[in-house]
């Protein structure tokens, strides 16, 4: 019978099934972090139970990390106490971490892929719903709770309801100035914030098979955001070129024979979707959100939109109570909206690529006097790499602010925040109210923008700026 | 935890879509490593605005939420299901929750009562016009009953879950059952996934 790559994943990993009952699944990478995981610790010592497969966990320090001053302790003691329990928990239960100032530290959904931990046909897990960041190899990666967390800890699985299938095609080709965080954003004013409730979905289409495996995270890393519980993109030449001598990708023999075996993760002719989801592709312009959930979007060329022009009264409310806390009249153009911050980092938006973008506007421009400007990279080798190619002179000779890697002002679990209605341009996911700071107020947007916006003072596309 | 199969009280009615875990508990509050003290982390800045429903001694003793549809969407974070039980709700009702927040839920005995949205909305309209409104959440029988406004509903559990709900059943015990299962399926992984 033809299947999807879901399936032929999902199947591949399940232990046990019995009628109405969830299935069991194997786990085969679990990803830790400081925040999700103490409770987790407590709860295995609690019982006696040890932690089953120590060796296909790994940790790292990246929410609560400060982005300045490393070498020195963490100032908020609460944040250097969860950090320390972290250090103390893999001390005790034999698991890899990588620490703050350590060259693979970095944001967990940076690190799993580019130490070549994260592989097609896995199943990847972490207490982090940005976990389906992975999916972008074809792997089945998912978000899950602490208690989940303590699960795999103790039994290397997870119990797992069957879920609808969704496909997600994006047709004909992206027109130039057009990244793959436009391509999320604008999936997200397609679906809204729930439209993946209750269901995996794999991204598919010329659009999709052009993308570099940086942004195919980034794709992926979204898919919480209207709610799926994973996405996926099928492996190709392009995933096995990026995992091709990296640290923990097999080697030589293993190579050739995990090669033949990720060939044949592809959706097959014939399969069958529970919900399906076409865009094309050469209408996608840069986009931005404008109001506190990532389903407020729009092209930058387009104004503050009206409640009332809501049908829905659920969605006519969400958007005046959005346009309230945002600061924003309704009809504005978007490109008139002033901006004190731009954040270019998180798990959506920090690697290699993201930099190189942000530095090619960034080459040889100003930013405005007065904006505070923070490029976090993803990790402690997307730090090299980029010194390496020289884009932090760029950063730095245009008054961008260089940073240490970690999660930062994503949601500001560390010194990095929005004050009270300070408004960013911010290549995270989340504008959620009060996400990067209390009272502050985040737009979502590409590298590409972000980087314009930090330069032109209101936002702005790299083509603005000519 | 606790096994839970009646929950009888009122309601705190949220009116808005889109609750999502930031919202319920702010990342500050995530610091922390216990498992415990989060109730006044819950909603906290919502809570620091004056008219917040929460601050509404009408509704005060209310051990059931209702919200808007999309509740409970965003961060994995388990932290929002323990505050809202430590805070004292035993359910929440809405027509459609995040997934991962709807999970963790049924992990630690907090009741996602997930009913369509004419329900959601007649039950949110109901503890507005009376905060006394007497609701029954009946996980067995998977309904939702308020007499005083005609109003009996169902809602969806899996019998796994409810089963769990019902006996108060630790999911890492069961699963260890199945451990010769585990150990079997190990042997048949590929070397190179170690």
């Amino acid at each position: 019978m033809a299947k999807t790559i879901i399936d032929k994943v999902w199947d591949r990993h399940v232990v046990h099934a019995a009628e109405g009952e969830p299935s069991l699944l194997y786990i085969d990478l679990h990803l830790v972090h400081e925040v999700t995981s103490p409770q987790a610790f407590d709860g295995l010592r609690l019982s006696g139970r040890p932690l089953r497969r120590p060796d296909l966990t790994v940790a790292t320090e990246d929410h609560n990390v400060p982005t300045a001053n490393i070498d020195q302790p963490i100032a908020d003691p609460i944040s250097r106490k969860q950090v320390d329990t972290l250090r103390a928990n893999c001390n005790e239960f034999g698991v890899k971490l990588y620490s703050m100032g350590d060259i693979n530290q970095g944001i967990v959904h940076v690190i799993g892929p580019e130490l070549g931990m994260t592989q097609p046909g896995m199943t990847v897990v972490c207490g982090d719903s940005h976990t389906s960041t992975h999916g972008a190899f074809g792997a089945l990666a998912f978000g899950i709770g602490t208690s989940e967390v303590e699960h795999v800890l103790a039994t290397q699985t997870l119990q797992q309801s069957a879920q609808d299938r969704m496909a997600i095609t994006v047709n004909g080709e992206l027109p130039v100035g057009s990244t793959a965080k436009d391509v999320v954003l604008a999936i997200l004013g397609a679906t809204d914030t729930g439209g993946g409730i209750g269901a995996i979905a794999e991204f598919r289409g010329p659009v999709i098979e052009a993308l570099s495996m940086e942004g195919r995270m980034t794709v992926c890393n979204m898919s919480i955001e209207f709610g799926a519980k994973a996405g996926m993109i099928a492996p190709d030449d392009t995933t096995f070129a990026y995992l091709e001598g990296r640290p923990h990708a097999p080697k030589g023999a293993e190579w050739e024979a995990a090669l033949d075996d990720w060939r044949s993760l592809r959706t097959d002719d014939g399969a069958t979707f529970d919900r399906e989801i076409i865009l094309d592709g050469s209408a996608i312009a840069p986009h931005m959100t404008w109001g506190t959930n990532p389903g407020q979007v729009a092209p930058i060329s387009a104004n503050v939109p009206n409640p009332d022009q809501f049908d829905d009264p659920a969605a006519r409310d969400a958007a005046a109570r959005a346009l309230d806390y945002m600061g924003l009249t309704a009809g504005t153009p978007l490109r008139d909206v002033p901006v004190d911050t731009v954040f270019i980092g998180s798990c959506t938006n920090s690697r290699i690529e993201d930099l190189r973008a942000a530095a090619a506007v960034a080459e040889g421009r100003q930013v405005k006097a007065g904006m505070r400007t923070l490029v976090v990279p993803g990790s402690g080798l997307v730090k090299a790499q980029a010194e390496a190619e020289g884009l932090h002179t760029i950063f730095t000779n245009a008054g961008f602010d260089w940073r240490e890697p970690g999660c930062s002002m994503c949601l500001a679990m560390n010194p990095d925040k929005l004050a009270p209605g300070e408004r960013s341009a911010s290549t995270s996911n989340r504008n959620f109210e009060g996400r990067q700071g209390r009272g502050g107020r985040t737009h979502l947007v590409s590298p590409a923008v972000a980087a314009a916006t930090a330069i032109a003072g209101t936002f702005a596309t790299p083509a603005d700026l000519d | 935890m606790e096994p839970v199969a009646i929950v009888q009280g009122t309601a705190v009615p949220l009116d808005r879509s889109d609750v999502d875990t930031d919202q319920i508990i702010p990342s500050d509050w995530l610091k922390r490593v216990e498992r415990t003290g989060f109730e006044k982390g819950l909603f906290s800045e919502w809570r620091d605005g004056e008219d917040f429903v929460l601050n509404d001694e009408q509704y005060a003793g209310a051990n059931i939420l209702i919200g808007g549809p999309n509740f409970g969407t965003g961060s994995s974070r388990e932290h929002a299901v323990w505050a809202i039980q430590q805070f004292g709700f035993a359910a929440v009702i809405s027509p459609r929750f995040g997934p991962i927040f709807k999970n963790n839920s049924t992990k630690n005995g907090l009741v996602p009562v997930e009913v369509d949205q004419a329900t959601a909305e007649a039950l949110m309209a109901g503890v507005q016009a009376d905060p006394t409104l007497e609701i029954t959440i009946d996980v067995e029988r998977g309904t939702v009953e308020a007499p005083a406004i005609g109003l009996s509903a169902t809602f969806d559990l899996s019998p796994t879950i409810r089963h769990r709900l019902l006996n108060g059943l630790d999911d890492i015990a069961l699963t260890l059952q199945q451990e010769s299962k585990i150990d079997a399926f190990e042997t048949s992984r590929p070397s190179y996934m170690a």
